[in-house]
């Protein structure tokens, strides 16, 4: 399958047009965020106050990367486990976020957020941190130096290879690409 | 009796915490070829070709194969016939851990307290498992591991009329519950028997046998292969988007246990089966 080349910030226009399976290539900038950014940053919709990133039509990877050894941008950056994220995911993507890469399953409230707000999940390859790294051109910690590993960086990334696993309309590739191969 | 200074420890799981998240053992990578050349879906070849690709990139490079460089787990076999000298035990290995994941530029994963959750900044503590052997000899391995993967592991207590039928349901519902979380293509630890906390620690040591290497038992072998078969059958495959290949490996150790009891524990490694060992 060809990959669709996609470039943030992402239109609805755009997101609502990727089904599960098409392979993507990622350019821009996107922001790296864990679960206690996650926190804080739902905290702070809860008092109403504003968020240190902006998120309309952004993704967010989630993802911890290793230190960046010397002359490097970045060390390791493999995708994390995305379910930890499903209890702040809905409250982000009602403000604009319109994806995420991650790897593993979504809960039922995320995959209702995204239809509603045309927004999609993407994977990339679970471990493979060393060979992903090298699409990252530029980092730089933007929010929550303090949380080490789990602050938030701003991410510039060339062709960041990833699938669409959950997109707008409630499809689900681990569900449908399982049934395929089921023998039990 | 034999003198060693706890500076040659602190030396080597230093180096060993940087080599096993650098090097990924290559009987590891020699079953990502097998099953490359076995799966029948697509995108998985092309997932197991690029795991390849990776671990090549991370030994060449000196970068870690995963950014999760874990919980440093620290096997320890120690001589009864070893005097140790200058210096404490457990802090040589934490300081080992801490010399290792600062110097590799590993990412530290650590949280202090549970509930605080401050990240300690140096990887400590370490998860260690000391065991006393005969000899004057240390053998230390150091197996980090990947929260991804440890946090879709679980236990159970059996019941014995459960038996080995109990078992296998239980290791199955596990994975397919698992399911694209913890990185497939996995290799599963099993531990059986002994009690609860014997049984967790049987199926984190059985992550550390060679890849698919059986075990020495016949019937235990044997329901090492069954349980492949079967959650191979599961569809889950590599990155979980669907294939034959969901794991790499099923080792099972076993141990006694009470009249009463059949505990379970299945250890979920990842891919990135790390470990590596020295002797002093």
């Amino acid at each position: 399958m060809t990959r669709v080349r996609l470039t943030t910030p992402l239109s609805g226009e755009i997101t609502t047009n990727l089904r599960i399976g098409q392979q993507v290539l990622i350019n821009g900038v996107i922001y790296t965020a864990r679960d206690a950014a996650h926190k804080r940053l739902v905290e702070l919709l809860d008092q109403g106050k504003e968020l240190p990133i902006e998120l309309e039509g952004q993704i967010i990877y989630y993802v911890g990367p290793s230190p960046a050894p010397p002359g490097r941008v970045i060390g390791s950056a493999g995708p994390t486990t995305a379910g930890r994220m499903d209890a702040y995911a809905p409250r982000l993507i009602e403000q604009g976020l319109k994806g995420m890469i991650g790897k593993g399953a979504r809960s039922a409230a995320v995959v209702e957020a995204m239809k509603k707000h045309g927004a999609v999940y993407f994977a990339a390859i679970g471990g493979a941190a060393a060979l992903i790294s090298r699409c990252i051109v530029e980092s730089e910690v933007v929010a929550y130096p303090d949380l080490g590993p789990e602050a938030i960086h701003r991410l510039v990334v060339k062709d960041f290879p990833a699938i669409v696993v959950n997109d707008a309309y409630g499809g689900d590739l681990y569900q449908e690409g399982r049934k395929l191969y089921c023998q039990e | 009796m034999r003198t060693v200074d706890c500076k040659i420890i602190i030396d080597e799981v230093a180096r060993l915490c940087q080599e096993a998240n650098f090097k990924l053992e290559e009987d590891v990578i020699a079953s990502f070829k097998r099953s490359c050349a076995s799966e029948v879906s697509q995108s998985g070849k092309e997932i197991l070709n690029l795991l390849v690709e990776n671990a090549n990139i991370a030994a060449a490079e000196s970068l870690p194969m995963c950014q999760d460089t874990g919980v440093a787990v620290v096997f320890v076999e120690m001589g009864q016939d070893v005097h140790l000298i200058n210096g404490d035990f457990t802090e040589a290995i934490n300081e080992g851990v801490r010399r290792g994941y600062r110097e590799g530029y590993l990412r530290k994963s650590m949280v202090g307290h549970p509930f605080e959750r401050v990240n300690t900044g140096d990887n400590t503590p370490a998860v260690i498992h000391l065991k006393l052997v005969p000899g004057d000899q240390i053998k230390i391995t150091v197996a980090p591991k990947g929260g991804g993967s440890e946090n879709m592991s679980a236990l159970k207590m059996l019941k014995p009329a459960e038996g080995v039928e109990g078992v296998k349901k239980f290791v199955l519902d596990t994975i397919r519950n698992a399911g694209p979380n913890p990185c497939p293509p996995l290799i599963i630890g099993v531990g059986i028997g002994g009690t609860m906390e014997k049984c967790a620690l049987l199926a984190k040591e059985a992550l550390l046998r060679p890849v698919g290497q059986p075990h020495p038992l016949p019937d235990i072998a044997k329901l090492e292969q069954e349980l492949l078969v079967s959650i191979n059958r599961l569809g889950i495959g590599p990155s979980g988007l669907g294939g034959i290949t969901t794991a790499l490996a099923v080792h099972i150790e076993i141990f006694g246990s009470h009249i009463a009891s059949l505990p379970v524990a299945v250890n979920i490694n990842c891919h990135a089966a790390r470990h590596k060992s020295v002797v002093i």
